[in-house]
């Protein structure tokens, strides 16, 4: 009675998941069909599968738009980490005075809507002769990115018992010592998901990489969009592109489930 | 102090130091940075670029192809700050005067003076549209009207015969008299943009007699004929158009006519080079007319993708040689030799229709095509004088704007959640206050 | 590593160890304020200038006529009740297909992993990428497969993105974050101690009471955490928005509000001004319930 019970929720959950699933995997089975299946008014499961789509993008040079991804989504990354460990430390750990100003000043910043700061961005870049610079656009992606990063580590940290902090202060452990080998390691899963979302949003930015890059700097959002045709086919090579662009980051998610699991706990328990 | 704390901050001083290096371009060589459309005759281009950069060594071209609301943006900020990062930009026949006017493009009318080129081939209408006061700011990589397209096998069976010069009343008799649950009678654009349903209904609205604005720029959206064009234009729709209209554009407006779904269509000129294409399924069995008229001679409109070198570029010298091989007779012949004569760019220049190969090649639609883009007027479109040069849009900088903003309206109204009077009422406040910017 | 064992600290150390905090928060300040702050100082600039892209020749000083503008045409109550109402919708929506994913992973069964991988691939595809396939491939009139099943059923197409364009956004978006909300919530879930769960069904509590009055509490701090970081990342959703309605139906957000005053209009001076009404409202509304209504945000920091 209770295995029947059970298999039925099973198979219910199965039933759901593949179904959510099936945008992603339409997407992929369209990324092997030339622009007339793709295109047809009765979706088609069985055709010649075709190669045709990812050879355009290899003509396109998608590759160059891969490597300016993954360059920007690293570097803004590696200097979020480097921005957030100390500074969530300094709000969490060793509270200074008015910590809820201070937050709350990094929280808002990620209020302002994209297009309303574009302009002046544009113009300053333009300025200093950084516009279609990759490490330009990783310091954007940075600053969109640290106010929930410090806020998630700050809930991280926050989740490090007092006492092991108190005992390694009365065995004379200084800063930098209590930092590198009694926190990080502790919090080490929430960093990881923390690296993980900032990694995402950055690999993921549209509006930013439009306006601030051109030849050099292009990321990969735009030059999917780019496929886009008014006068005619095009949904077998923006699936392929679509594809080739989101597996890095859904390789990375699945891979990283646990610790985005757990890394996520640990920010709402206290 | 802290070592580590050092190396943290490192990391930061080392991120923003990699900024200051700015990147280098190879020495010696000039890359020439052109931004530009994903459509079929932009991606045959790229893949001819070769040629060009193997008959002029040292100037290598890159193409940076974007969405079109993307390019738009991105150009017009780029230009408009004068920011250089483009050598060439694509941009269509509605700014090219405008952005020539504010001094944002080169003057091309002395760099096209040579025989070789032979500027004077150009289509005389597409040539008027980028021009101002004499000087030339662009070079048209190709061109279109817009015309009634129709399948003669659902026409046929019905009985139904068109004239190559026919009535918008003549149009919706026949598309009526083929209505069917199956097959809806005509497909027209009902998505709401400047560039969508507004491009042939402004023809429409034109034909009727009524225009966007009169020559003292006081807006006309709500006067009788432009009321009683939309309230056509809708009516039509309800009667024998396609389902959902305020879906459909030119893509949704190809599929449903290849599969069956509708008889005619009235749009782009350069869909018949795609309803011809070996792989349609239609190829051959489709009829083509003059866009539809009630009280002018000819309704169809004008658009062309240009190619233009923005004023402040560092390589004026080798942008203006590459935009000058692109629209050449030679770049046609090289697209007919390499790549399939249907594929020569069409409406740019007249020599385009004589030459055998292209004739035989196009045979269905380039006559037409010609014949069509010879004879509309983009100085005077409608009935009545206009203080623009341009047909389906106003040469305005506000134009988009409110274009796109009375066709969310319109749309509202086809779809059936507003009337057409309401929508125009609504539509006239937003126009007149652009107009009112251009009073003199 | 200089650290080594110190029997007591000197003053210099004390005063050290106290400006310590403020050396380690300097860093992440400055940048903020040179990349977020500088910028919107000079928003506030162009929001007093007259000044189309288009329209270089008419560049002047305006005062405050484009906030006249932006008061005056009426297009910034509808999309506050836009940005509010789809960013509203979307999170509860996908709190709530969240949460139940959530309860139907956390049990052991075959394939559960692969079960949970399905799920949570929506919310690591590139937004762009997911609002053009959905556009394309599941709502469009002629080729999109939710309108095959449709008529397959009976019943006739729907034109999604253009008939019912305020659901359509929030059917992309809940697809999207639902699957994020899930992790949170799991997280939640797989925490809560089994002794209370066993001593639960000992008493003989219902399945619903047990969820009602011992799960649901337990989740509390998780379903805050999960709503706070929805907000913030719902409320600047624009691609949807940009590529599927281009702002019918009443999705025009104060996101797509601005891009198109700025990137349509080309009129800086007037995006200006939306900007900052939009920074100073976003604020205001920021305060009152970070402060009030998410405990979650200051109950860490002062334990």
């Amino acid at each position: 009675m209770r295995s029947t019970k059970a298999r039925l929720i099973t198979g219910m959950t199965w039933i759901i998941a593949v179904t959510y699933f099936f945008p992603v995997a339409w997407m992929f089975i369209n990324s092997f069909k030339t622009e007339n299946d793709a295109a047809s008014l009765t979706p088609k499961f069985i055709f010649t599968p075709t190669l045709e789509g990812f050879s355009r993008l290899g003509e396109r040079g998608m590759s160059n738009y891969l490597t300016n991804s993954l360059m920007a989504s690293v570097v803004s990354t590696a200097l979020v980490l480097a921005l957030s460990i100390p500074a969530a430390y300094a709000l969490s750990i060793r509270p200074i005075h008015k910590v809820q100003d201070a937050l709350f000043f990094f929280i808002s910043t990620r209020f302002m809507p994209a297009a309303a700061s574009i302009l002046p961005l544009f113009i300053i870049f333009k300025n200093l002769h950084v516009l279609d610079n990759i490490f330009a656009l990783s310091l954007v992606y940075a600053a969109m990115n640290l106010p929930i990063a410090i806020w998630m580590m700050r809930s991280f940290l926050s989740e490090v018992p007092h006492e092991v902090i108190e005992a390694s202060r009365i065995d004379g452990a200084d800063f930098e010592t209590e930092l590198w080998s009694v926190v990080l390691p502790i919090v080490l899963p929430g960093i990881a998901a923390v690296a993980l979302i900032c990694f995402i949003f950055s690999w993921n930015e549209y509006f930013f990489s439009v306006l601030l890059t051109s030849a050099n700097a292009k990321t990969t959002p735009p030059f999917l969009a780019s496929f886009v045709d008014g006068r005619g086919q095009f949904l077998a090579v923006l699936s392929a592109a679509s594809t080739v662009a989101a597996l890095p980051v859904i390789l990375a998610g699945w891979f990283a489930q646990k610790q985005l699991v757990r890394g996520l706990a640990m920010g709402a328990v206290k | 102090m802290n070592n580590k704390v050092k190396a943290l901050i490192a990391v930061v001083v080392v991120a923003i130091a990699g900024v200051v290096v700015v990147q280098q371009r190879s020495g010696g060589d000039v890359t020439l940075t052109l931004a530009t459309v994903n459509n079929g005759q932009m991606k045959d281009m790229e893949s001819l670029k070769g040629e060009f950069e193997a008959a002029n060594p040292g100037i290598k071209v890159n193409f940076q192809v974007m969405e079109e609301g993307d390019l738009r943006s991105a150009v017009t900020s780029d230009v408009a700050n004068k920011a250089g990062q483009y050598d060439i930009v694509t941009i269509g026949a509605y700014e090219v005067p405008q952005w020539g006017a504010n001094g944002w493009l080169t003057d091309l009318t002395p760099d096209l003076a040579d025989k070789a080129y032979d500027v004077g081939d150009i289509l005389p209408p597409v040539k008027d549209a980028l021009s101002v006061n004499g000087k030339q700011y662009a070079v048209p990589f190709y061109g279109e009207s817009s015309i009634l397209m129709y399948n003669k096998e659902i026409l046929d069976a019905k009985g139904v015969k068109l004239s190559n010069n026919p009535t918008w009343n003549e149009v919706a008799a026949a598309a009526k008299k083929v209505n069917s649950a199956k097959t809806a009678g005509i497909c027209l654009r009902g998505k709401p943009g400047w560039g969508d349903l507004f491009a042939p209904l402004t023809t429409v609205v034109q034909t009727f007699g009524g225009t966007w604005y009169d020559m003292n720029w006081d807006a006309k959206v709500n006067s009788p004929e432009f009321t009683q064009a939309v309230t056509f234009y809708k009516d039509l729709l309800a009667a024998a158009g396609e389902k959902d209209p305020v879906s459909y554009s030119f893509n949704e407006c190809l599929t449903a006519l290849k599969t069956g779904k509708v008889a005619m269509w009235y749009d782009a000129s350069v869909a018949a080079s795609m309803l011809e294409a070996d792989d349609s399924p239609v190829k051959g069995k489709m009829g083509y007319a003059h866009a539809p008229v009630v009280k002018t001679k000819e309704a169809g409109w004008l658009w062309s993708w240009n190619l233009a070198v923005p004023a402040n570029t560092q390589n004026k010298e080798a942008a203006v040689k590459f935009i000058k091989w692109a629209t050449s007779k030679d770049y046609h012949q090289l697209v007919g030799k390499k790549l399939g004569w249907s594929l020569v760019p069409p409406g740019a220049r007249t020599s385009t229709y004589s030459i055998p190969e292209y004739k035989e090649a196009a045979a269905a639609y380039a006559p037409i095509t010609l014949e069509v883009m010879s004879a509309v007027n983009p100085k005077q479109p409608g009935v009545n004088p206009q203080p623009w040069v341009g047909i389906q849009y106003v040469a305005i900088p506000e134009f988009q704007d409110v274009g796109n903003q009375v066709a969310q309206l319109v749309a509202d109204a086809i779809a059936g959640r507003t009337t057409v009077k309401e929508a125009l009422d609504k539509g006239q406040v937003i126009a007149q206050a652009a107009g009112d910017a251009h009073k003199k | 590593m200089s650290a080594g064992v110190k029997k007591a600290k000197s003053t210099g150390d004390l005063a050290k160890e106290r400006n310590l905090p403020r050396k380690l928060i300097a860093p992440a300040l400055i940048f903020s304020i040179a990349l977020t702050q500088v910028p919107f100082l000079a928003t506030i600039y162009f929001s007093l200038t007259e000044w189309n892209l288009l329209k270089p020749q008419d560049k002047k000083f305006a005062g405050i006529d484009n906030y006249l503008y932006v008061f005056q045409t009426g297009d910034l109550l509808p999309a506050i009740i836009a940005t509010v109402g789809l960013t509203a919708f979307s999170v509860i929506t996908s709190l709530l297909v969240g949460l139940f994913f959530a309860v139907l992973l956390d049990r052991k069964f075959l394939g559960q992993s692969v079960a949970r991988t399905l799920i949570i691939t929506p919310f690591l595809i590139m937004p762009a990428a997911s609002a053009l396939i959905w556009k394309f491939s599941m709502f469009d009139t002629n080729i999109g497969v939710i309108n095959f099943v449709i008529q397959k059923l009976g019943f006739s197409a729907i034109g999604w993105s253009t008939q019912y364009p305020y659901i359509s956004v929030i059917i992309l978006l809940t697809w999207q974050f639902a699957p994020f909300m899930m992790l949170i919530l799991l997280s939640g879930l797989q925490s809560q101690s089994r002794e209370v769960l066993e001593a639960a069904s000992v008493d003989r509590a219902g399945i619903w009471r047990t969820f009602a009055f011992i799960t649901l509490p337990h989740l509390r701090q998780y379903i805050e955490i999960a709503i706070l970081l929805g907000t913030i990342m719902l409320l600047q959703a624009f691609d949807p928005v940009a590529i599927m309605t281009k702002g019918t139906g009443g999705t025009k957000t104060l996101a797509y509000l601005l891009y198109e005053r700025a990137f349509v209009g080309m009129n800086v001076g007037q995006a200006a001004a939306y900007g900052v009404v939009t920074v100073v409202l976003t604020i205001v509304v920021a305060t009152v319930s970070l402060r009030s209504l998410f405990k979650v945000f200051i109950s860490g920091v002062s334990k």
